[in-house]
C-alpha cells in the first residue's frame, strides 16, 4: 500500500511540474484564445440583423426538427434528423436536411406528391395547387394545413439517447450484482448503489410506509434516474439545448403515469375521504366532494407545470444573461455575464437533482395517500 | 395601462409572495436544525416539499401572463 502511494506519489511530481512562470504563460494563452473566439463572433452579429435575444433564446428552449450544433463562418453546422409524416396521402418520410435550415417557409419539399414548408420549427403541407406559402395580416399561413407530426426531432433523439445511457448503467448494474459472489458491488454498481438505496430509503419508505413501497420501487426508481439524467443533458451546451424535461409534453406524460398510478392504487378508504369525508357534518361533505375531486387532478397537473417551468426557467436565464453582452455590443459587460450565468449554471446543476428528487418524493407521497389504511 | 400590464403586476405579487413564503419555509428550517441538529434529514425533506408546493404557485401565476 505504501509502495503504491509512493509511486502515485513520483508519478504525480513528475506529470504536474506546473511552475508559477508556467501557468501564467498557460493563463494568458486561454485568455487570448476565449478572446479571438469573442471578437469572430462580435463581428459576425454586426454584419446581420440586430441580435434578438428573444428569438434566440425561444430557439434554443423549444424542440426543432434537426440538431443544430454551431455556426461556422455564417452557416449552421448540424445533424439531420428524419421528419415523418401522415398526410391524407399516407405515410412520408424525408430528411430534415432537404429544407437547407430555412424556417421561414421559403423552401419547399416535394415528397409521396405533396409539398412541405418549415415555418418556426412546424411542418405544414401546401394546399392543392398552391406554390408558395401566404399568410394572413397575423402571419399564419392561409394555403397550409399541418399533417399529423411523428417526426424524430431532437428532443425525442436525446430521450432515446438517454433511455439507451439509462439501461446501459442499469444492466451494467445488475450484471455487477450477478457476477459478485458476496454481493459487494463492483464497478459502476458501488457508484448506483448509494443512488438506489437513497431512492429506497429516503423516498420510498418514509412516504409510503414500510410494508407497501416495495410496489412502486420500480416506477419511482425509472422516474427518478429518467428525469435526472434528462435534466442533465439539457444543461450540456454542445447538445444545444436539447431541452427534454422543459417540455410540457414531456412531464406531462410522467405526470400521467403517476396520475394513473395513484388512481388505481387507490384503496377504499382513498375514495372515502375524496367522496364522502368522513369526520365532518354532512353539508361539509357535499362541499367538500368537488373540492377532493379537483384536488385529484391538480396534484398531477402542479408535478407536471413545476418540472416543465423549472427547467425552462433555468435554460432562459441562463441564456438571457449570455445575451447581454450581445445586446449591450462591449466586451466590458462580459466578465459579468459569464461569472453570473456560471454561477447560475452551478445553480442548475443542483436543480436538476433536486427537481428528480421532488418529482419522485411527490409521486410517492400521493402513492401513500392513496394506500393509506384507516387511522 | 393595458391588460398585460396588470397581468404583469399580478405576476410580480404572485412572485413576491412565493419568495417570502420559500424565505420563511428556509428561516424556519434553519431555526428547525439549530435547535435540532440530528432532525436535519427530516427537515430538510419536508422543507423541500414545501418549497416545491410554494413554487409551483408561483410558476403557475407567471404562465398566467
Amino acid at each position: 500500500m505504501y509502495i503504491c502511494s509512493k509511486i502515485d506519489q513520483d508519478i504525480l511530481n513528475k506529470s504536474i511540474t506546473l511552475t508559477p512562470v508556467r501557468t501564467v504563460i498557460f493563463s494568458a494563452l486561454f485568455l487570448a484564445v476565449s478572446f479571438l473566439g469573442f471578437a469572430n463572433e462580435k463581428e459576425i452579429t454586426q454584419e446581420e440583423t440586430p441580435f434578438d435575444p428573444k428569438a434566440m433564446i425561444l430557439h434554443h428552449v423549444k424542440d426543432a426538427h434537426e440538431f443544430h450544433l454551431w455556426d461556422w463562418r455564417g452557416s449552421p453546422i448540424s445533424l439531420s434528423l428524419p421528419i415523418i409524416l401522415w398526410t391524407d396521402n399516407g405515410l412520408t418520410s424525408f430528411s430534415s436536411s432537404r429544407f437547407h435550415h430555412d424556417d421561414e417557409g421559403q423552401t419547399i419539399v416535394e415528397s409521396n406528391g405533396r409539398s412541405f414548408v418549415k415555418l418556426h420549427e412546424k411542418i405544414y403541407q401546401l394546399d392543392a395547387g398552391a406554390s408558395s406559402i401566404s399568410y394572413d395580416s397575423e402571419h399564419h399561413p392561409t394555403n397550409a394545413h399541418k399533417p399529423v407530426d411523428l417526426s424524430i426531432t431532437r428532443n425525442v433523439f436525446m430521450m432515446w439517447v438517454s433511455v439507451a445511457l439509462l439501461l446501459l448503467i442499469f444492466l451494467t448494474t445488475a450484471r455487477n450484482y450477478k457476477k459478485s459472489k458476496d454481493g459487494v458491488p463492483k464497478g459502476i454498481a458501488g457508484f448506483m448503489e448509494p443512488l438506489i438505496i437513497f431512492v429506497r430509503d429516503e423516498i420510498g419508505k418514509p412516504m409510503i410506509g414500510e410494508h407497501k413501497y416495495k410496489k412502486y420501487m420500480p416506477y419511482l426508481l425509472t422516474i427518478f434516474f429518467f428525469i435526472w439524467i434528462n435534466n442533465i443533458f439539457g444543461l450540456i451546451p454542445i447538445l444545444n439545448g436539447a431541452n427534454l424535461s422543459g417540455n410540457i409534453a414531456f412531464t406531462f406524460t410522467l405526470a400521467v403515469f403517476t396520475f394513473i398510478i395513484t388512481t388505481f392504487s387507490g384503496n377504499k378508504n382513498y375514495w372515502k375521504h375524496i367522496f364522502w369525508m368522513p369526520g365532518v357534518p354532512v353539508p361539509m361533505k357535499i362541499f367538500l366532494m368537488p373540492i377532493e375531486i379537483i384536488g385529484m387532478f391538480v396534484k398531477p397537473i402542479s408535478l407536471m407545470i413545476r418540472l416543465f417551468a423549472n427547467i425552462t426557467a433555468g435554460h432562459v436565464i441562463i441564456l438571457a444573461l449570455m445575451s447581454l453582452i450581445f445586446v449591450f455590443k462591449t466586451a466590458a459587460i462580459a466578465p459579468v455575464s459569464v461569472a453570473f450565468s456560471l454561477f447560475i449554471t452551478v445553480i442548475e446543476i443542483i436543480v436538476t437533482a433536486i427537481q428528480a428528487y421532488i418529482f419522485t418524493i411527490l409521486s410517492a407521497l400521493y402513492f401513500g395517500m392513496a394506500t393509506e389504511e384507516e387511522h | 395601462m393595458t391588460i398585460t400590464g396588470i397581468a404583469a403586476i399580478g405576476a410580480g405579487l404572485a412572485a413576491i409572495g412565493a419568495g417570502v413564503g420559500i424565505g420563511k419555509i428556509g428561516g424556519s428550517a434553519m431555526e428547525a436544525i439549530a435547535r435540532q441538529p440530528e432532525a436535519y434529514g427530516k427537515i430538510q425533506t419536508a422543507m423541500l416539499i414545501a418549497a416545491a408546493l410554494i413554487e409551483g404557485i408561483g410558476f403557475a401565476a407567471l404562465f398566467a401572463v
